[in-house]
């Protein structure tokens, strides 16, 4: 007999302001710990260390903000189709329980069989200040990275020197308005500001490299992740979307009818 | 002397104590920044008003070390409670962080609000490793505030220490200005008096002596610059107040009652990884097993446990409160702790509201069955090793050092362990103890290979880890006149060990720097004249002395050549009786004759009791100061025979349950 089926919930999280400084494994502890003081109903994994049922996301580095960060819950079985938890409910049980700079946006049901958010994720959008740049500098640097056959950029993986190239993965680069800062970002631009489409396979593009590709002197700033991206039935959407809380996976939106008849009882 | 580092004392922030804005656009380029941005859960920001007392508590030491330190955080709660006081937090900045502030010119700062340490009243130190020392003059200089004590005046912050180093302060004695001995909890409260009357007064220009004064006033507060030194050549001839009024000894505080502080009611919770990631819950203070090496279980004497009714509430609510899945009980010997066995239970049969066990952690257990009986109550604990502290290799050995664990209980233990599925075992030895011969050393291995063998009957590869650490002599202990082993003596007997575990299967050895436990003795029982030494090695870049990459033995001995000091006169060297220690004006209560007497029988090989459950043998510690033990039960706990120099049978029976384990998920 198969177990009965836990059932998912993605939530998308904001990440500004001092808190950007802890790590990605860092924000996985605090979840773990405000989920326990959620007292929500969190599947645990079995065997005698049994450790919460969390998955996250791309991980995004130490020090960038983020209005577009991820991750799945498990939640134990017919935790959500019973009425149990309420996905509508999620941000306003869990939002004080989190450090401050950390809140939920937006949540959502995750279909049974729907990828993972990891494999997913195709490409993030990102905002970056660069200090000392100015817009003409910015101009320059969006046309020669764009008009370039190639970005090589070398790294040392495992003490050895790699290049890659990463002009693939640049899928789209602009020069950007003060005005597209997210609200929650409580800073002023200390030079000219980039938005780039960066794609994550088979390596996730990170904006240093794509600044270390054209001008090796140039040093990122602050760094927002705007978006992270998927591709759903030939589709880019986000995994949740800020609008609503549709179910994810499958392409089908539609509303949870299990939660929909138990909230109506 | 070589420069002093770039002093930043005119800060990056004028007008501002906040250094916030000068600090943030370097931390994306330093490692770990989160251990400089505060936000701790159960840390809301401390209210400032002109008229408050302001306390900045620091740990000498990176923030993953510091941060759960308990004292500090007793403490904070206690001074945030008041109306006319607040504190905040400081942690030493690891070297690529301190580069960069020396550069910018960014003051040392508290990492609540990151206010300059300068705009405190006080900056006080916990100190609980000699190694630390050096990280205090660092801290204090990265503040722009003199490290000397004599160059300060009243614009600049007191500089105090407290913790268990204290109980010999004198290689610090030119570089603080109060010293405290003893449990802080009232005492602050005392010292937070005196500094709002200063405040009050505007601080005038040349009031600080008189600060000093009164403080040397209040009961467990010594100021090391009130006191002459004499010395007879290299000895000490005596330490006297200079004043009438400044007491000819400095006796420790001591709280009588542990249920009146349930502290801390909220724990920090860090964003970042640090030791001991956990729920701590002080279940006793003190303790009476008369460890002779053991310094800490000499000072907090007498025992005082906290009511199981306070300790099960305080688990509760720090639990719901952290979202903590962990919680460890700590005390000196939480296997002594009145009623164990039910706290083990009822934190079992915790409402966590979740499908996950909470893991009950028990540090500092006895070597006995009774142990393995309580860690085989906790069903979810990750069975991968438990650790056990025999800490001598041979009987004899044990009896020198008051730790009565007989052969039978160490095997009975590792044998119960491993019969329940346990295992990896790790053992805690000490070697350059008093009287040590090789053949006690080499009981270390012989001890080692039976708990390998016992492991057989129950597994194909049991193993068994030695961690052998070098034997310190610390104050107010019964060894206090002991000469600590050379270095090459450590190094000698640990090679002893590394021949005789070579060709054990599934025994490995670990072992302690000797020549950080050199160092570490240098400073435990050094005097005055140490000041000069500890401030060349700070110059020369010596901080960081606990981290093996940073710490620099040759620094030390240079320095002490440089001053004119022997090392082996400080370290190496046996005290005799009628010595002057350069502690003797103060006093962890324990009369110093009583020490002599417990050195003696140590050398006779003579164990001493546990006074919980046999009459009082006057140590000092209960009735110099009208206290007494508080322990809920009158009886001696169930097994082992460790320390209370009566065999088995004395106590309760055993009561080991050895119960078939269940995993989660699986079906009973």
């Amino acid at each position: 007999m198969t177990p009965p089926r836990t059932e998912r919930i993605r939530i998308r999280f904001d990440k500004f302001g001092r808190i950007r400084f802890t790590s990605h494994r860092d924000v996985a502890r605090v979840w773990e710990r405000s989920l326990r003081r959620s007292r929500l109903p969190v599947s645990y994994s079995e065997g005698f260390s049994p450790r919460p049922r969390l998955r996250f996301g791309l991980a995004l580095a130490t020090a960038h903000e983020s209005c577009g960060e991820y991750l799945d819950v498990d939640l134990e079985p017919g935790a959500v189709s019973s009425g149990r938890v309420d996905i509508d409910e999620l941000a306003p049980l869990v939002n004080p329980m989190l450090p401050p700079g950390m809140t939920i946006q937006a949540t959502a049901h995750v279909e049974p069989g729907a990828p993972s958010l990891q494999e997913s994720v195709d490409s993030c959008t990102w905002l970056v200040d660069v200090p000392q740049m100015t817009p003409a500098q910015a101009h320059d640097l969006v046309e020669r990275a764009l008009a370039a056959e190639e970005l090589p950029v070398t790294r040392t993986r495992k003490g050895k020197s790699v290049t890659d190239d990463i002009r693939p993965n640049v899928l789209a680069l602009r020069v950007a308005d003060p005005d597209e800062r997210p609200p929650a970002a409580e800073w002023q631009p200390a030079g000219a500001l980039l938005r780039a489409e960066l794609g994550t396979h088979p390596r996730a593009c990170r904006p240093a490299e794509l600044l270390a590709a054209v001008d090796p002197t140039l040093e990122e700033g602050r760094v927002v992740r705007l978006h992270q991206w998927t591709m759903v039935d030939g589709v880019r959407r986000e995994p949740v979307p800020l609008e609503a809380s549709p179910p994810v996976g499958a392409g089908i939106a539609r509303p949870s009818a299990a939660h929909a008849i138990e909230r109506a009882s | 002397m070589s420069a002093a580092p770039p002093n930043p004392s005119s800060t990056a922030t004028a007008g501002s104590s906040s250094v916030w804005s000068a600090l943030e656009p370097h931390l994306p380029k330093v490692a770990k920044p989160a251990r400089y941005i505060g936000l701790e859960d159960g840390a809301p920001a401390s209210e400032r008003a002109p008229h408050k007392v302001g306390w900045l508590l620091c740990y000498p030491d990176t923030y993953e070390i510091g941060l759960p330190n308990q004292g500090l955080q007793i403490l904070r709660e206690i001074v945030n409670e008041r109306d006319d006081a607040y504190a905040e937090r400081g942690y030493a900045v690891w070297s690529d962080l301190e580069a960069i502030m020396r550069r910018e010119r960014i003051p040392f700062f508290s990492v609540e609000t990151h206010t300059s340490a300068a705009a405190f009243d006080a900056i006080a130190f916990n100190l609980s490793a000699e190694l630390t020392y050096t990280n205090v003059l660092n801290c204090v200089d990265l503040a722009g505030v003199p490290v000397r004590s004599d160059e300060r005046d009243e614009t600049h912050p007191l500089v105090v220490v407290g913790g268990h180093c204290t109980y010999n302060p004198e290689p610090l004695a030119d570089f603080v200005d109060v010293v405290v001995l003893g449990d802080g909890e009232e005492v602050i409260g005392e010292i937070t008096d005196v500094l709002r009357e200063w405040r009050a007064e505007g601080k005038t220009a040349g009031s600080r002596p008189n600060v000093l004064r009164a403080l040397a006033g209040v009961e467990g507060v010594y100021v090391p610059s009130l006191y002459d030194v004499a010395y007879d050549g290299p000895f000490l001839a005596e330490v006297t107040p200079r004043f009438p009024d400044v007491p000819e000894r400095v006796e420790k505080r001591t709280i009588s009652d542990l249920a009146e502080w349930p502290y801390p009611k909220q724990q920090l919770v860090p964003l970042t990884e640090v030791v001991h990631d956990r729920l701590n819950v002080e279940v006793f203070r003190g303790c009476t097993r008369g460890c002779r090496f053991c310094q800490a279980g000499m000072i907090t004497r007498p025992v005082r446990e906290r009511p199981a009714e306070q300790v099960r509430s305080m688990i509760d609510s720090g639990l719901k409160r952290t979202g903590y899945d962990e919680v460890t009980l700590t005390s000196l010997s939480t296997a002594d702790f009145s009623g164990i066995e039910q706290t083990v239970q009822d934190v079992m049969d915790l409402d966590t509201g979740s499908a996950q066990p909470i893991t009950l952690g028990l540090p500092s257990l006895r070597v006995d069955a009774f142990t393995v009986g309580l860690a085989n109550k906790i069903q979810n604990a990750r069975r991968t090793g438990l650790t056990f502290a025999p800490e001598a290799g041979t009987w004899r050995m044990r009896q020198v050092i008051n730790k009565l664990i007989r052969e039978e209980d160490l095997y009975g233990a590792v044998g119960s362990a491993y019969s329940q599925g346990w295992r990896r075992m790790k053992l805690y030895f000490l070697t350059g103890l008093p009287s040590e011969t090789d053949e006690d050393t080499l009981g270390i291995a012989e001890l080692a290979k039976n708990c390998v063998e016992l492991g057989r009957e129950h597994h194909k590869n049991p193993s068994v880890t030695v961690s052998v650490g070098g034997f310190v002599p610390k104050p107010f202990t019964p060894f206090q006149w002991f000469g600590q082993n050379t270095e090459d003596e450590l190094r000698r007997k640990i090679n002893l060990l590394k021949d005789a575990t070579r060709k054990m299967n599934g025994v490995q050895l670990k072992w302690h720097d000797p020549r950080a436990s050199v160092i570490e003795g240098l400073l435990s029982r050094g005097d005055r004249r140490l000041g000069r030494v500890l401030e060349l090695v700070w110059r020369r870049g010596g901080v960081f002395q606990e981290w093996g990459e940073h710490f620099d033995e040759k620094l030390w001995l240079d320095a002490m050549a440089e001053c004119g000091l022997d090392p082996d006169w400080y370290i190496h060297r046996h005290r005799t009786e009628d010595e002057v220690l350069p502690w003797d004006h103060l006093s962890a209560g324990l009369h110093k004759d009583f020490l002599w007497m417990d050195w003696q029988d140590a050398l006779a090989e003579v164990g001493l009791p546990d006074c919980r459950w046999t009459p009082c043998y006057d140590c000092g510690a209960c009735t110099g100061y009208s206290i007494e033990h508080i322990v809920a039960s009158a009886t001696p706990p169930a097994g082992g025979s460790q320390g209370t120099g009566q065999d088995l049978g004395a106590g309760h029976s055993v009561p080991v349950e050895l119960t078939p384990r269940i995993p989660q998920g699986a079906k009973p």
